[in-house]
């Protein structure tokens, strides 16, 4: 099929319930904004996984180039007193 | 094979047939999409649309089958019924036809059973308003899905256009058998039941308006024509529709999976 006569792809981002964060979890095919927030609630609630929905043209995401990879990402590897295990917290304080 | 139920002649028991025998019958119909939805995603929005109605349609048998004295649960109401025991209206028992015909017969169906609904919740049986105050939800969402595509394809193409026309053509002689009371009508009415069918038919000229406005369409003409599903009268498409819909239940008795 080409690819002219296909609708643009969107990206869905569904959030399971209120206060959680919206979380990608897959993608369609929709003519508008309209359709695709349909479609996707058709698609990807169905088994109560949401109370939103999201969806956003594939195209207008910008992304890390791949290539790329080492240089933006390896770095980080050894770099471990940037996690924060090396602080002691305070008792009052339980989940960090 | 599975012999056929008798179901006992009330107006009760018939008003709750013919609403649950409209989401029975419009459920199966739909179902036959699955697998054949012109996208994937339209594939399995018209599925569950059909599992919704179906869940509509076990709810309404299953508070029959407590009316009926007999102790029928929703599957022999369902599956061991002969045709002329079904009371969906004949419009919802037509052939699924082209993608047009689908949308632009849900939209009639879905706009229409919204308003029952909507009305129901103030039924004085309790069970009714607690089914109808679940299904409301459901039938909304199924009203903005046709009325979506009915616009997109009456204000689309040439032949999307040409192709809503042929389908309101053939849906608009059915028309008049959702609007009209006879004694069922009148016993639900007297007695709280729910609304009479005629009462709905103010409501659902304006939004069918609204829409159809928006899509560049218009209801044909009504005829003289009447058709009698709610009555037990239905058309040659029933037949083969109960086949293929009892067949499982009436050659293996009881049979679940």
């Amino acid at each position: 099929m080409s690819t002219e006569n296909e609708w643009p792809l969107w990206e869905v981002f569904v959030r399971t319930k209120a206060g959680l964060d919206h979380k990608h979890c897959g993608s369609l095919h929709a003519a508008d904004a309209r359709m695709a927030v349909q479609m996707a609630r058709d698609v990807y609630t169905r088994r109560q996984e949401g109370s939103s929905v999201w969806v956003v043209r594939s195209d207008q995401i910008v992304a890390s180039d791949p290539g790329d990879k080492d240089m933006l990402f390896d770095p980080a590897e050894d770099k471990v007193y940037r996690h924060p295990t090396f602080y002691k917290l305070p008792d009052s304080v339980d989940q960090m | 094979m599975q012999a056929s139920i008798q179901i006992p002649a009330t107006p009760e028991l018939d008003y709750l047939l013919r609403l649950g025998d409209t989401c029975l019958i419009s459920g199966q119909r739909l179902g036959e999409w699955c697998g054949h939805g012109p996208i994937l995603e339209e594939d399995i929005a018209l599925s569950n649309m059909a599992l919704d109605l179906i869940g509509q349609s076990r709810a309404l048998l299953t508070l029959a089958g407590q009316k009926s004295g007999k102790g029928f649960d929703e599957d022999q109401l369902a599956f061991l019924r002969d045709e002329g025991a079904y009371r969906n209206p004949t419009l919802a028992e037509l052939p699924r036809g082209d993608f047009a015909f689908t949308i632009l017969r849900n939209l009639v169906l879905s706009t229409w059973l919204k308003l029952i609904w909507e009305r129901l919740r103030d039924s004085r049986d309790a069970e009714l308003a607690a089914i109808a105050g679940k299904a409301l939800k459901e039938a909304r969402y199924h009203q903005q899905h046709a009325a979506d595509w009915a616009v997109r394809l009456g204000d689309g193409t040439e032949e999307s256009r040409r192709r809503c026309e042929a389908a309101l053509a053939q849906i608009a002689p059915y028309l008049p058998e959702l609007f009209e009371d006879d004694t069922v009508d009148a016993a639900a009415e007297a007695s709280g039941l729910g609304p009479a069918w005629s009462s709905l038919r103010e409501p659902w000229l304006a939004e069918m308006g609204e829409v159809l406005g928006e899509a560049g369409l218009a209801l044909p003409e009504s005829t003289k024509f009447r058709s009698t599903g709610k009555v037990g009268r239905h058309s040659e498409h029933m037949g083969y529709l109960l086949a293929e819909m009892q067949y499982l239940q009436r050659a293996y008795p009881g049979g679940a999976w």
